[in-house]
């Protein structure tokens, strides 16, 4: 018997879609429930965000930049910071190094707990999200307490960084890794290892190495599909190097390598090793110094242009700054980690069905603040 | 209770009055506490399920705030102002709706879970109307409903309420199989379609202890009880098997167009369902409103406790799973009912069969 073709009909996913992640739209062509073509349509949330930088000084970008991938606002901030201080030449004091990491690593357990939870959303499983919230509620509870805003933090200014550490938070972060570290395997209970949850995810999406490499994909989404590649520990930036951890890889431990599951496992065991990285740094952190040290009076970057790239939750986020030597930027382009894991999407989500495709979708972890920009 | 209540009508008050009169008026009376259980049972159902699913993912769920106009302790009223919310609620069409039939999919939903009630026995005495057929008739037209969700998925001109309609016909047609299948298996045993003789064929206990319901009666039926329980599951659309709604992929599946008193009737139709594959697990399964220790607390009003704490457990089953569970594909779905549980329901009948020969 041959294989019946029924008629395709074309389907608007998004931009007002429960699980499209934002306001992305998605045209799908569909063959009854299996999708035949993928075609994402961004720009929905497009704030000229290049645009606007080449109009203000370079220290009234760094609230952009927050405003970009609003998930993980502080290693936004962080990658920016780090391009402006390297096109200056200068260096921050050591404090404000260690504090830096710690924020930013509290910033991607957060990130990655919105990201686990949202993925289990699309697979239908509500309460691994609200376990994730709840977790994540004591990380913004803890950057409030560091700078007053729980999303949009503009807390890692260039030369430092804009509050030291209140009194007492040293303490809270110990306490709260001591709460959190426990906390993955309650993830793992009902997530993780859920014999719906792996049927669901397994084997679904597979995202091969070279594909991967080829379109440009970082971040977990390309460990997951088994590259050992991390920007902290192969080209590292601040004090990354000092500091130990492990790059967890996709395996295929359920399926095939580089498949939904090794997707979202990356980004268990990533939570895992920061909260590593976390306990490293507040034991390495000198407790006294002052984190304005650094700080220019007027940042006047000399002409010249740098690419620094720094690793947020989402993978490769480079900032490419030209400067003429005016106190405003040339050029601002921001490389968005997100943007290209999308890319792939029609690659790795065409012949699976509609569920599936969200999944993958959801499982790619995109922000499309950052996509958009 | 119908033909009670014929006997009483007309011999007493209207005993003048034409018998298709005295007929009709003592349906009406019968139909309307049925009603009021339902739309009852509905709200203290949604209040129930938010209150464990917020127990379960560690929050509060609703509760009243403070001095002034709230939603009463522990937000005891919230969905009574739910159900409000509803009923005021603008009415909306849409323009490219098919008018005649995305009216009538809702009423047709309602009806086939109303007319169910018809033939569930709450204890030994309250039940609308015992007839020869109650089983046979509670399977028949408890899947009536899907005509009304094909309409709604149909009438709406939305694909997504078209993908939400074709799931839910495949899937209510699929499980409506095994989940017969395992009836069947107790019917053998029972010898009537009746609902009260079913009961009445569990009174007793085995080996001086265990109640005698067909869930322990024998290993055959205790797989029937697990058939038919998912398949129940699967049978009114809750996780993991909600793909009708699935509230990722299709937006609110096949209501996505609904809104207001038209939505609501879904709404109530979907927990009275609910309610009906928990009584039927119930009363088929485990001896409906017979005593957990036979012999002792078995009045009418020991009955109706019972009868509602057995399907209530089942009703708390049916909300674990959902607050648990990631949600299944289509065809995984299709996959576990046509290669798993059908063949084990087959499997059931032939051995309740040889059991029922050999060992009974």
């Amino acid at each position: 018997m041959g294989v019946i073709h029924g008629e395709e009909m074309v389907l608007n996913i998004g931009p007002q879609h429960p699980s499209t992640h934002g306001v992305l739209r998605m045209k799908v062509r569909t063959d009854g429930e299996i999708l035949t073509q993928i075609t994402p349509i961004i720009g929905y949330l497009h704030r000229c965000f290049e645009k606007h930088c080449e109009n203000v000084t370079y220290e009234q970008c760094l609230p952009y930049t927050d405003r970009c991938d609003y998930i993980a606002s502080m290693n936004n901030n962080f990658g920016y910071a780090l391009a402006v201080e390297r096109l200056m030449g200068i260096s921050v004091p050591e404090r404000v190094e260690y504090i830096r990491i710690i924020v930013a690593e509290l910033n991607r357990i957060a990130s990655h707990q919105l990201a686990i939870g949202t993925f289990g959303l699309d697979v239908g499983a509500f309460t691994p999200f609200l376990y994730c919230f709840r977790d994540r509620e004591r990380i913004l509870d803890l950057f409030e307490m560091l700078c007053g805003s729980r999303l949009l933090y503009n807390y890692i200014w260039v030369g430092g960084v804009s509050h030291d550490l209140p009194a007492g938070f040293v303490e809270k972060v110990y306490e709260f890794i001591d709460y959190f570290e426990p906390n993955i395997q309650e993830y793992n209970d009902i997530l993780t290892f859920n014999k719906i949850f792996i049927e669901r995810a397994a084997d679904v999406g597979v995202l091969p190495e070279d594909v991967a490499i080829s379109y440009g994909v970082t971040g977990p989404n390309l460990r997951g599909s088994g590259v050992k590649w991390d920007l902290r520990r192969h080209d590292p930036y601040s004090v990354y190097d000092k500091l130990d951890f492990d790059i967890p890889v996709g395996t295929g431990a359920m399926g095939t390598v580089g498949d939904c599951w090794d997707r979202y496992y990356v980004r268990i065991r990533e939570m895992e090793e920061s909260a590593k990285i976390i306990r490293q740094a507040l034991d390495q952190m000198p407790r006294e110094g002052d984190v304005h040290e650094a700080l220019p009076k007027k940042v006047r970057p000399p002409k010249g242009s740098v690419y620094v790239r720094t690793e947020s939750p989402r993978g490769e986020l480079g900032y490419y700054i030209i400067s003429d030597g005016k106190p405003k930027p040339f050029r601002l382009h921001m490389r968005s980690p997100a943007l290209t894991a999308l890319s792939v999407i029609d690659e790795i989500g065409r012949g699976w069905m509609l569920s599936d495709v969200l999944a993958i979708l959801g499982s790619l972890d995109i922000v499309l603040g950052e996509i958009d920009r | 209770m119908v033909d009670y209540l014929v006997v009483i009508l007309s011999s007493g008050l209207m005993s003048n009055a034409h018998p298709i009169v005295v007929f009709i008026t003592a349906g009406i009376l019968t139909a309307l506490p049925i009603f009021l259980f339902m739309a009852f049972f509905a709200l203290a159902a949604v209040y129930a399920e938010r209150k464990v699913s917020a127990f379960m993912q560690d929050r509060l769920g609703p509760m009243g705030q403070g001095a002034g106009f709230h939603a009463g302790k522990w937000g005891l009223l919230q969905t009574v102002a739910d159900a409000i919310k509803l009923v005021i609620k603008e009415d909306i069409i849409p323009a490219k709706a098919d008018r005649k039939l995305f009216i009538l999919a809702p009423f047709i939903v309602f009806v086939g879970a109303f007319i169910t009630y018809v033939a569930l026995p709450f204890n030994q005495v309250i039940m609308a109307a015992d007839f020869n057929i109650g089983i046979f008739y509670i399977l028949a037209v408890a899947s009536l409903g899907v005509i009304g969700i094909i309409l709604a998925g149909y009438g709406s001109n939305n694909k997504w309420s078209l993908y939400g309609a074709m799931r839910s016909a495949a899937q209510i047609v699929s499980y409506e199989i095994p989940a017969a299948l395992s009836i069947l298996t107790v019917i053998m045993l029972v010898g009537s379609l009746e609902m009260q003789e079913i009961i009445m064929a569990q009174s007793g206990t085995i080996w001086g202890f265990l109640p005698n319901w067909f869930i322990f009666n024998n290993p055959f039926t205790f797989l029937a009880f697990f058939i038919y329980f998912i398949s129940g599951v699967a049978e009114v659309n809750r996780t993991p098997f909600d793909l009708p709604e699935t509230e990722s992929e299709l937006v609110a599946g096949f209501h996505t167009e609904y809104s207001g008193i038209r939505w609501g009737f879904f709404f109530l139709a979907e927990y009275a369902y609910v309610f009906i594959v928990a009584a039927v697990a119930s009363i088929v399964f485990l001896g409906g409103w017979q005593s957990l220790i036979p012999g002792i607390m078995a009045g009418p009003g020991w009955g109706l406790f019972w009868f509602f704490a057995k399907t209530g457990f089942l009703f708390f089953v049916m909300m674990w799973f959902r607050w648990t569970f990631p949600r299944l594909r289509v065809d995984q779905l299709m996959k576990v009912c046509w290669k798993f549980f059908l063949p084990f329901a087959f499997i059931n009948i032939l051995g309740v069969g040889i059991w029922d020969l050999f060992v009974r």
